[in-house]
């Protein structure tokens, strides 16, 4: 900054015309105290969006906690608590901030770019009441004097400007310049990234989807578990791309301090990024994404699918599926619904399935170890009418037991069959499913630049002093050369003493540099 | 390696935190005795003196310094040799658990705490090669010490390796960052309820005895204090790019708004109203030493409140 620590007083009173009104409004809005209190009012307003569910990361638990609160939950979410980052008094927050911002640093710019263009102002009548001051004699001239200062200086790139008032010549210096420009940098920089933000949230879009091994994928709206997209993302703007799941290997760690977490995950795709295009195998890992056509395809989740085969009284093959199940807790204890409209009456089953199977009195069947060592499921049997023409959208991983009836309960093991009236069920096995979630973010690339610019700008800023020194000389009674040197700090924290030293040294023609 | 073998560098790892934080303590002890054994005749004029400084060039850093065989001044001494010491066997401590896990030290809470610890104690004993910082040395081994303690006691865990989502150098940037943050936001901490304290008494105008008379004054403080932050913030700045960028690779986000996210966030903003206030009148002085306080509990919020209590994607970090 070029001005000294602000030292604006009690602000004064707003004017009662209304032009008047509205540029102190203005002026206090662009205020640094202004910007103090709305960078604490922004730490504020995050506060909640951190402590209380949020649905964009989870919407079930938003609706366990609202269940829970019936008085105050549903107050909380009107005022938008539930999606705080989302909400208009959030935005009310940021927007004023970076307006204040703007306005702030607006002007600054200006004023900076002529300082950068000026000399520095001529030196203060008196020297011995700045930061520091030194002086001392020397046998030479005055102009010698300020001839070595101004040397020193222009070698050490200050900017110098030299004159002479009442038969003194002096020298006046500035450095540190880029700390302004720095500081300028970096406030305009945090716009970028805001905008670049910006330009996420209104063209990007992310979707997640399950996919079993041996299936594929193709990137339209309706392949999608769930899609959510920005107001100017549509499904005709996302790429037409598509993948295979070959093979998704696991490994869990066995030894005793690492039981069961996760070692390795490894996704093996066949890509094809255009319709038509070659078709090319890929590797997707946690923490390595497959980048095609600006989306990025990650491997958040995986699980199990066990398979099935379902036949009629008649013996007929109703059902030849791997069905996806949704792990329940660490071990992937995991739970389905295996449907079955195309019988007479309809079937449905729910399962749990358990890749290392136990079993105590506590928590019924449950598993033990993540990957599939002794795998197993308990099924439950339902026949009856399983409500898919109704309309209303069903969950794949619910049954409907409104109309149906429970035919009986069975565990099997792979290989195994249950007989039961109305057909018969048989567990085949297992496969693995992955999920992934596909990404697209088309201001990213542009918010690290911008993110790195306000690193830079900041760290320039804050590790460059800025400051001015002086050098005076004139002919003392005695004949010798009076020198003083005085120096003066233009940035919070400043020590000049030693510039002020050095500066009178050279001025004797000792240059140590 | 067999496991012979590793249970070995186990044991030793700590083995090298229980000495390190033994020699934490009687470093802790003497610099107690010290502090309160300071006694400085010299008075708030003097001060002034120094501060006007005509004719000569003003010295800052420095309280005036005492003669050199007050025994005040020895305990220090040796307590500063003692942190060294301790920090060089902490430093074992984590080379011998980075080598045990085969990885870097930061895959828990016990770990990171511990590393954390470490970036206190190398901050404090980095700055005390360029000025006098025995006054402080109490106010920064005990927030170590403590935190040593907390580690040992509660979050200890045997290591394991990472889980996948924690395998990628930027973890190592990112963290490395935040851990020499830790130290300095702790270190920028002490100094600021210093100053507040040191405010207080320079302003009821009493003499200047008693062990806080070895302690700058309250500007000086509160310029050392932003030195400090002057130094962390960009650090943190960098450090939260970077856990954005580790994030964009293994969810598909650089910025989600999880907990941690957001307190990062928020530690970011309290430090940068933290920088402002230093700039705005009527800001300066103790209210700005508050706001730095503040800046670290918000950071000890996102470590100790987000790990445990809320349910957050990086609550993996384990117990
Ligand atoms: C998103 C909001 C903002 C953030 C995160 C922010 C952050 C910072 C930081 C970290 C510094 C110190 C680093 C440096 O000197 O380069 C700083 C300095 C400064 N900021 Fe901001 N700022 C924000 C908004 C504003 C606003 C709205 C104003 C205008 C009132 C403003 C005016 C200034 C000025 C004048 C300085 C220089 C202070 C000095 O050199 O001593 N900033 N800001």
């Amino acid at each position: 900054m070029t001005a000294p620590p602000t030292l604006e007083t009690q602000a004064p009173p707003p004017p009662m015309d209304s032009v008047g009104f509205l540029r102190w409004t203005w002026r206090q809005l662009t205020s640094m105290r202004t910007a103090l209190i709305l960078l604490f009012a922004l730490a504020v307003a995050s506060i909640p969006g951190s402590i209380l569910p949020q649905r964009g990361n989870n919407p079930l638990l938003v609706d366990e906690w609202l269940e829970e609160q019936p008085t105050i939950g549903p107050i909380l979410d009107r005022l938008g608590f539930f999606d705080v980052f989302g909400a208009p008094w959030f935005a009310a927050v940021y927007l004023l901030l970076f307006i204040s911002l703007i306005g702030c640093v607006l002007p600054r710019v200006g004023v900076h770019w002529r300082a950068m263009r000026s000399q520095p102002p001529i030196a203060p009548k008196n020297l011995s009441r700045l930061q520091a001051f030194a002086e001392t004699t020397t046998a030479l001239t005055p102009t010698q004097v300020v001839d070595n200062a101004n040397d020193y200086l222009r070698k050490n790139r200050w900017r110098v400007r030299t004159g002479v008032t009442d038969s003194q010549v002096w020298v006046s210096a500035e450095k540190g310049y880029l700390r302004e420009t720095g500081n300028l940098v970096f406030h305009l920089a945090l716009v970028l990234i805001l905008a670049a933000v910006a330009i996420g949230g209104l063209f990007g879009w992310r979707g997640n989807v399950i996919v079993k091994e041996g299936n594929g994928f193709s990137n339209t709206l309706t392949q999608y578990d769930a899609w959510g997209g920005g107001r100017l993302a549509s499904a005709d703007t996302i790429p037409p791309f598509a993948f295979t799941l070959e093979d998704f290997a696991v490994e869990f760690g066995r030894s005793e301090a690492e039981r069961g977490s996760p070692r390795l995950f490894e996704a093996t795709v066949e890509v094809q990024r255009e319709p038509g295009g070659p078709i090319n195998p890929d590797l997707i890992e946690v923490n390595h994404p497959l980048t095609v056509a600006g989306a990025k395809i990650f491997l958040v989740g995986h699980g199990y699918a066990p398979t099935f085969i379902v036949r009629d009284s008649s013996g007929a093959t109703v059902l030849d599926d791997a069905v996806v199940f949704l792990p329940q807790d660490g071990n992937f204890t995991s739970t389905g619904v295996i449907k079955v409209p195309d019988s007479t009456p309809q079937l449905g089953f729910q399962g749990i399935f358990l890749p290392t199977s136990a079993i105590d009195d506590i928590r019924g069947p449950h598993s033990i170890f993540p990957d599939a060592d002794d795998p197993s499921v308990f099924l439950s049997a339902w026949e009856g009418d399983l409500g898919l023409d109704s309309g209303i959208p069903q969950s794949i991983y619910t049954l409907k037991t409104d109309n149906m009836e429970q035919i009986g309960l069975r565990a099997l093991v792979p290989g195994q069959t249950w007989v039961f009236g109305q057909g018969e069920i048989e567990f085949t096995g297992w496969q693995r499913w992955a999920s992934f979630q596909i990404a697209f973010d088309p201001g990213k690339e542009a918010a690290l630049a911008a993110a790195v610019l306000a690193t830079l700008g900041l760290t320039v800023s804050l590790f460059t002093r800025r400051r001015r020194v002086w050098v005076k000389a004139r002919v003392a009674p005695n004949g010798s050369t009076l020198v003083e040197s005085a120096g003066l700090s233009k940035s919070e924290a400043g020590d000049v003493s030693e510039d002020v030293r050095d500066l009178l040294e050279a001025s004797e023609g000792i240059d140590r540099r | 390696m067999t496991t012979a073998e590793s249970m070995g560098l186990a044991e030793a790892s700590n083995a090298a935190i229980y000495a390190t934080m033994v020699t934490l303590t009687i470093a802790m002890i003497l610099f107690a005795a010290s502090f309160a054994s300071g006694r400085r005749p010299a008075s708030a004029k003097a001060h002034v003196q120094v501060a006007s400084g005509s004719g000569s060039v003003a010295v800052l850093d420095r309280p005036e310094s005492k003669s050199a065989n007050d025994p005040g001044r020895k305990l220090a001494n040796v307590a500063m040799s003692l942190t060294w010491l301790a920090t060089g066997l902490l430093t074992v401590a984590l080379v011998l658990r980075g080598i045990w896990a085969g990885r870097v030290p930061w895959g828990n809470m016990y770990e990171f705490s511990i590393s954390s610890a470490w970036g206190v104690l190398v901050v404090f004993l980095v700055m005390s090669l360029r000025r006098d910082l025995r006054w402080l040395g109490l106010f920064v081994v005990a927030p170590a010490l403590l935190t040593l303690g907390l580690a040992v006691t509660v979050l200890y865990t045997e290591a394991a390796q990472l889980v996948p989502a924690l395998k990628s150098y930027w973890l190592v940037i990112h963290v490395s960052a935040a851990i020499i943050c830790a130290g300095a936001f702790t270190v920028a901490a002490s100094s600021a309820a210093l100053s507040l304290v040191q405010s207080r008494r320079e302003r009821s105008g009493r003499e200047w005895h008693g062990p806080m008379a070895q302690v700058p004054s309250a500007e000086k403080l509160q310029t050392f204090t932003s030195r400090i932050i002057a130094f962390a913030f960009p650090l943190w700045t960098f450090s939260v790019i970077a856990g954005a960028i580790w994030a964009e690779n293994a969810w598909g986000r650089y910025w989600g708004w999880d907990p941690k996210e957001t307190w990062a966030l928020i530690t970011w903003l309290v430090y940068a109203a933290y920088l402002h206030a230093r700039s705005t009148a009527g800001w300066r002085g103790d209210k700005a030493s508050w706001i730095a306080i503040l800046g670290l509990v918000t950071f000890l919020i996102n470590y100790f409140g987000v790990n445990i209590f809320v349910n957050s994607l990086h609550s993996y970090a384990g117990l």
